[in-house]
């Protein structure tokens, strides 16, 4: 890593090695001084995730994923696994923990004559890198975008936690859509899971939590786009 | 991956976490046997399932003699035991755990899990024990007592400290909590487990701290290097189909409605739920076909989704980026070869490949399958081909 770092000045790694040896990979790029490391690999142990990203916090590289499709900047730079073909060049960035979900996110989007500034897939492991707070900070600043998709799912409190910042932070427009809203309850052994956070944080939850602070919540993940022509044709 | 109490005492022992005496039994006979070798005058005779709220399910029994023992494993062997956490028809009981009685001062609840927030495991204690921890941390979260611990410097004394003083122990009962919290961290870390939970942890009449039940579960992702763990699956608690579909890498989960859905992601998959649910209808199934989908996972696919017998129509919603959607059509065509596919299948392809796709479909010409342009016009379809109307 560093010899390919000394020879080419690279500053971003994507990691696409099998599950056991993503730690690896990770510590190896911080240690080697890389920015960003972009993780595709899906099934990476949780315990290794702790330890590589919070070794990779110490050292000052920023980290995207595990288990997610990667980051795009429309028609400019794609570091990931995602069809560019679809992203086309606009003003919409894009966060989503899906994958798929966030292709069909940009697709509606720009179906409605938008485009894609930025689309980033943060992935909906237990331990992910770079979140809906990091990233929508970054849009806020972002002079290329003039809206924001947000695409959340069931698990976790993320978008809970998002949403607290938006109301604090975020003045540009923003369209969600939270999926799960019809699964049932998780099957589940003991009852750990649910203490640490309060709350079970349902994809009804969340969109609440998301409308309360004025964010414009779909109902339909085929609203996507509507929402966001029909905010910024107002 | 989940597994059953004795199982996870027999971890707990190897990390020196204390537990009473136990055997476990497959047989009335064995059960007895169990109660003899274990001596004493107090046994517990425990059903062996997955599913939490054994106790209030009538499935953990104190017996006072052998005859006792013996009857109440009579009634429990080959029972279906119903508790909350359970389906309505219960989970067969096939094994018994017989442990010896224990002599009970105080009780509490110790548990560690993932703190998704602060990214480092967090142990939860408290004198609450044997209550249903869910309802303490709703309704009064202040008699929980958290500490993470930041896997740099693992478990340390001052964690220990800082558990048995939110405990309010007595001083002289304090390093020995603290061991047992330590030690019950350390099978935590090395097994990966995603949770391990003690409810109830009693201190007995002579102040020994003892896990009088056991559970863990396991990161998935983590099994590969833990061939011990693997082997203590108990597929009888699985959903038999549900671990058939995975042994191809397929994610089905069965849900009550006629939709059934084929979908590349789990976002995407939840997604499409979500919009049936939306348009009226009402999906049969999840089922996440995953990144490496070719042409016999989605024959697969078919042949998984309609051995439901309600399923009135499919909608296959493939949205490629590393799944190529001439892949998925080939399988199509493929699986209507080798199942008989008899409902109307709603195909909608977006991504890579997607013309291709369209265009092997077009070709192939099949009567029961029905070109969908986008996400809403494909669920529209599949959810009027279920109703019975002609699309």
């Amino acid at each position: 890593m560093k010899e390919a770092i000394a020879s080419t000045g690279a500053t971003v790694s994507m990691v696409f090695v099998p599950p056991a040896f993503v730690a690896d990979a990770i510590l190896e790029a911080a240690d080697a001084g890389i920015e960003l490391a972009v993780i595709i690999t899906e099934g990476a142990p949780v315990r290794d995730m702790q330890r590589s990203k919070a070794y990779a916090t110490k050292k000052g590289m920023k980290t995207i994923g595990p288990n997610c499709p990667g980051i795009i900047t429309a028609e400019e730079c794609k570091i990931g696994i995602m069809p560019g073909a679809i992203f086309k060049k606009g003003s919409i960035g894009l966060i989503s923990k899906s994958g798929t979900l966030t292709y069909e996110g940009a697709n509606q989007v720009c179906k409605e004559g938008f485009g894609i500034s930025t689309a980033i897939g943060i992935g909906g492991d237990p331990i992910i890198g770079l979140s809906y707070k990091e990233l929508l900070a970054m849009f806020e600043e972002d002079s290329q975008t003039e809206a924001i998709v947000m695409i959340g799912e069931i698990g976790g409190d993320l978008e809970i936690q998002a949403a607290q910042f938006i109301k604090e932070h975020i003045s540009k427009p923003i369209v969600a859509f939270i999926a799960g809203q019809s699964a049932p309850k998780g099957k589940r052994m003991g009852h750990a899971g649910a203490i640490v956070s309060g709350s079970s944080c349902t994809a009804q939850e969340k969109m609440s939590a998301l409308a309360l602070v004025g964010v414009h919540v779909v109902k339909s993940p085929a609203q996507i786009g509507k929402k966001v022509a029909e905010v910024l044709n107002k | 991956m989940n597994i059953h109490e004795y199982q996870a005492k027999e971890i707990f022992n190897r990390y020196y976490v204390s537990t009473p005496r136990g055997y476990v039994a497959s047989s009335v006979e064995e059960a007895v046997a169990n109660a003899q070798k274990l001596g004493g005058s107090l046994w517990v005779v425990k059903a062996q399932i997955h599913a939490g709220g054994r106790g209030l399910g009538g499935g953990v029994k104190l017996a006072r003699s052998i005859e006792e023992v013996r009857e109440y494993a009579q009634a429990l062997l080959g029972s279906h035991l119903i508790t909350h956490q359970t389906t309505a028809e219960g989970t067969l009981v096939q094994k018994l755990y017989i442990e010896e009685g224990v002599e009970i001062a105080d009780e509490f609840y110790l548990g560690i899990v993932l703190d998704r927030a602060q990214e480092m495991p967090v142990i939860m204690a408290s004198r609450e024990g044997g209550m249903e921890i869910e309802k303490i941390a709703h309704e009064t979260p202040e008699k929980i007592i958290k500490v993470t611990i930041d896997p740099f410097i693992g478990f340390q004394p001052y964690h220990g400290r800082e558990l048995a003083f939110g405990l309010k122990l007595p001083k002289e009962e304090m390093s020995r909590f603290s061991a047992f919290a330590k030690a019950l961290y350390e099978a935590y870390r090395e097994n990966d487990a995603s949770m391990v939970e003690i409810n109830p942890l009693v201190r007995t009449k002579s102040g020994v701290f003892v896990a009088l039940d056991g559970k863990m579960s396991f990161d998935d992702n983590a099994l590969f290097r833990h061939p011990e763990i693997v082997a203590m699956r108990d597929y009888s608690e699985e959903n038999p189909i549900e671990r058939e579909a995975s042994e191809y890498g397929l994610s089905y989960v069965k849900l009550n409605g006629n939709v059934g859905c084929m979908v590349n992601g789990a976002g995407l998959a939840m997604g499409t739920m979500d919009i049936i649910d939306y348009m009226g209808g009402e999906p049969a199934n999840f089922l996440d076909v995953g990144g490496g989908a070719n042409a016999s996972t989605v024959a697969k696919g078919f042949e998984i989704i309609l051995k439901d017998p309600n399923v009135k129509s499919i909608f296959v919603n493939i949205f490629g980026g590393i799944v190529r959607c001439d892949r998925i059509a080939n399988g199509i065509l493929e699986a209507t070869k080798m199942v008989n596919v008899h409902v109307p299948v709603i195909v909608r392809l977006d991504g890579t490949n997607a013309k291709e796709a369209v265009e092997i479909l077009k070709n192939a010409n099949i009567k029961n399958i029905i070109s969908a342009t986008n996400l809403s016009d494909g669920a529209q379809k599949a959810v009027a081909a279920a109703k019975g109307a002609l699309v």
